[in-house]
């Protein structure tokens, strides 16, 4: 089976959104280890190490996703984790922005996959099992 | 009468403490030098002898049973291996801490030749390896126990990480020289402590082993098993003082402080749950028992460490307002360590233990409760909560040589109480202070094994 954390980053609490994508992924075979709200880059490193986590999977809804996710690919190599893929996905950045550039922002960050408002989660669900298997 | 005879050697003393099971009340205690070096006998029957001879209706012949506990030689030292610090390596001390042991090294990730060496070197009775939740990380943990195969460690190995590597790890380890007891992982699902399993073998490694190698074993010949390390009988105490038995009801969650020469012990039992709706707790599940140990706070032993601990102008914060006396810290805290057995004969002596003391109440303190750090949010100011709040704690007892003699002892609890200039440390508001004036709860916690509800009666009634 294969391990994605899932979790909220920086000083954001939504915490809906994160249970409906436990729920989805947990349901489509994954081991969802799920942090929760209010979290750091640390704390999903730190439960990715442990648990041998293949993605992990970074909700924001607040605006804020941009300054919050920044070095945490660096972060991943410098933790060993050079090969975990980095989704995000939400509200995750100031105001309404052109998707496009927002994507191309996020990727040359070090993230796989780059998600805008109102995405499904099936959509991440199609990719994680394309990237990652089952 | 039926008299039930419950024994702690501790490091300095064995101490004996004797219960009327018939009556049910303490006929007395006696204690004297522990005598672990020649025979851990002498020092046993020389306090027998006090006891017998201050309580002459004490007929040996008629004592019902005798329990005892040990921190006699160092007590129960041990190492924690893991992965993550804030994680498996926390799960790790936890579990360890808990058993009444305390942890010397601390590893964590890949433990590297130096660090190897670092272990087989120090003075270690058990080594406790974890790393990686079921189902997660196996890498690092077989990297680990590699390590110690390797080094041919002569001590017992506890492995108690994720359950993926158990094979790997005793295909490896079958066949050799090597101790090796594996156990349910101390952190099976992410930040969820699991430590029932891991604390239960420590004990019986402690019982079975432990005692031999540190020449306690004799003691057996005359009181039969040493059933646990002295700390763990201090923690069993505490949880039934808090929890009650049957009808007698407890007294909630509570505190103990016990500040020793070399040491100083804090148990606290509660779950220590956030007290409102805008605090997230974060990191590793708190044990509802915790046991912290700091061993740079202590009367005698690790006197010294204070210097580093606290400036000169902190430390003169402590004294009474009224001593006027101008304590040289540095030479009185040196003097107490190169003479461990030293006793305050002056009142200007007695102000600086006292002193020691509170020090050692208040930065054992800090270390061990909750701590709430604010996070700024779009939706208003949230909190973080690391560690158990305690501010709802109703009881705080105190023991250890320096309080359980003090006529100022509830004086220098005082110390753990909130403070206004540290408002992020979740400290108890408004607790009672009680004192083990006695010295009981160590064999409180023994006599709870087999009899729990005269065990509480008598802390009820002793603990003042």
């Amino acid at each position: 089976m294969k391990t994605v954390i899932i979790g909220v980053i920086g000083a954001d609490v939504h915490a809906v959104g994160n249970k409906i994508i436990d729920y989805v992924l947990s349901q489509n075979g994954y081991n969802v280890v799920n942090i929760g709200v209010l979290s750091t880059q640390e704390d999903f490193i730190n439960a990715a190490i442990e648990t041998s986590a293949q993605a992990i999977l970074i909700s924001s809804l607040y605006g804020h996703g941009e300054m919050d996710c920044r070095y945490m690919r660096e972060k991943c190599d410098e933790a060993g984790l050079e090969n975990i893929k980095l989704y995000v996905g939400g509200n995750i950045v100031v105001g309404k922005q052109d998707f496009t550039e927002v994507e191309k922002r996020f990727k040359d960050m070090g993230f796989d996959r780059v998600y805008p408002p109102g995405v499904k989660i099936e959509d991440a669900l199609a990719h994680l099992k394309e990237d990652i298997g089952i | 009468m039926k008299p039930y005879l419950l024994v702690d050697f501790g490091s300095t003393y064995t101490k004996l403490t004797c219960v009327d099971l018939e009556k049910e009340y303490i006929i007395g205690t006696s204690k004297a030098t522990t005598t672990v070096t020649t025979n851990v006998l002498d020092g046993y029957n020389k306090a027998f002898e006090r006891l017998i001879r201050d309580h002459p209706e004490i007929k040996e012949e008629e004592i019902v049973g005798i329990l005892g506990c040990s921190s006699a030689a160092g007590g129960l030292k041990m190492a924690a291996i893991g992965l993550v610090e804030e994680l498996t390596v926390e799960a790790a001390k936890r579990a360890c801490l808990g058993a009444g042991a305390i942890v010397n090294l601390v590893f964590s990730h890949h433990m590297t030749k130096r660090e190897v060496k670092q272990l087989v070197e120090a003075d270690i009775d058990i080594i406790l390896l974890a790393g990686g939740t079921d189902g997660g990380n196996t890498e690092c943990i077989i990297h680990n126990a590699k390590k110690l195969k390797e080094a041919d460690i002569k001590v017992p190995i506890i492995i108690a990480g994720n359950k993926d590597a158990v094979d790997e790890i005793e295909e490896m380890y079958e066949g050799t020289n090597l101790q090796y007891y594996v156990v349910s992982n101390v952190m099976p699902q992410l930040k969820k402590l699991d430590v029932k399993e891991a604390k239960d073998i420590i004990r019986k490694i402690f019982i079975d082993k432990i005692i031999e190698a540190k020449g306690i074993k004799k003691a057996e010949e005359k009181i039969g098993q040493l059933i646990m390390p002295t700390p763990e009988a201090v923690l069993q105490a505490a949880e039934l003082l808090s929890k009650g038995y049957e009808e007698e009801e407890g007294y909630g969650d509570l505190m103990v402080i016990d500040i020793g020469g070399a040491t100083t012990d804090v148990h606290t039992i509660g779950e220590g749950f956030p007290k409102r709706t805008e605090v997230i707790m974060k990191g590793l599940q708190e044990p509802f028992s915790k046991r912290t140990v700091e061993g740079d706070l202590g009367m005698r032993y690790s006197a010294n460490a204070l210097l580093s601990l606290v400036s000169d102008y902190e430390f003169r914060k402590y004294f009474d307002e009224d001593d006027k006396c101008n304590h040289n810290i540095t030479k009185s805290l040196n003097r107490r360590k190169d003479n461990v057995d030293f006793i305050p004969q002056t009142k200007d002596e007695e102000e600086f233990d006292k002193a020691i003391a509170k020090i050692c109440c208040d930065v054992s303190m800090s270390r061990h409760v909750g701590h709430v750090e604010v996070v700024h949010t779009p939706l208003g100011d949230m909190y973080y909560q690391t560690g158990k709040d305690l501010s709802g704690i109703k009881y705080v007892i105190g023991t250890g040589g320096v309080l359980i003699s003090n006529v100022d002892a509830k004086n220098i609890l005082k110390q753990v109480n909130k403070k206004s200039d540290r408002i992020l440390e979740l400290r108890p508001n408004n607790p009672s202070f009680l004192i083990d004036k006695s010295y009981i709860l160590a064999s409180m916690g023994l006599l709870s094994q087999k009899y729990p509800r005269l065990a509480l009666k008598l802390m009820k009634q002793y603990l003042l």
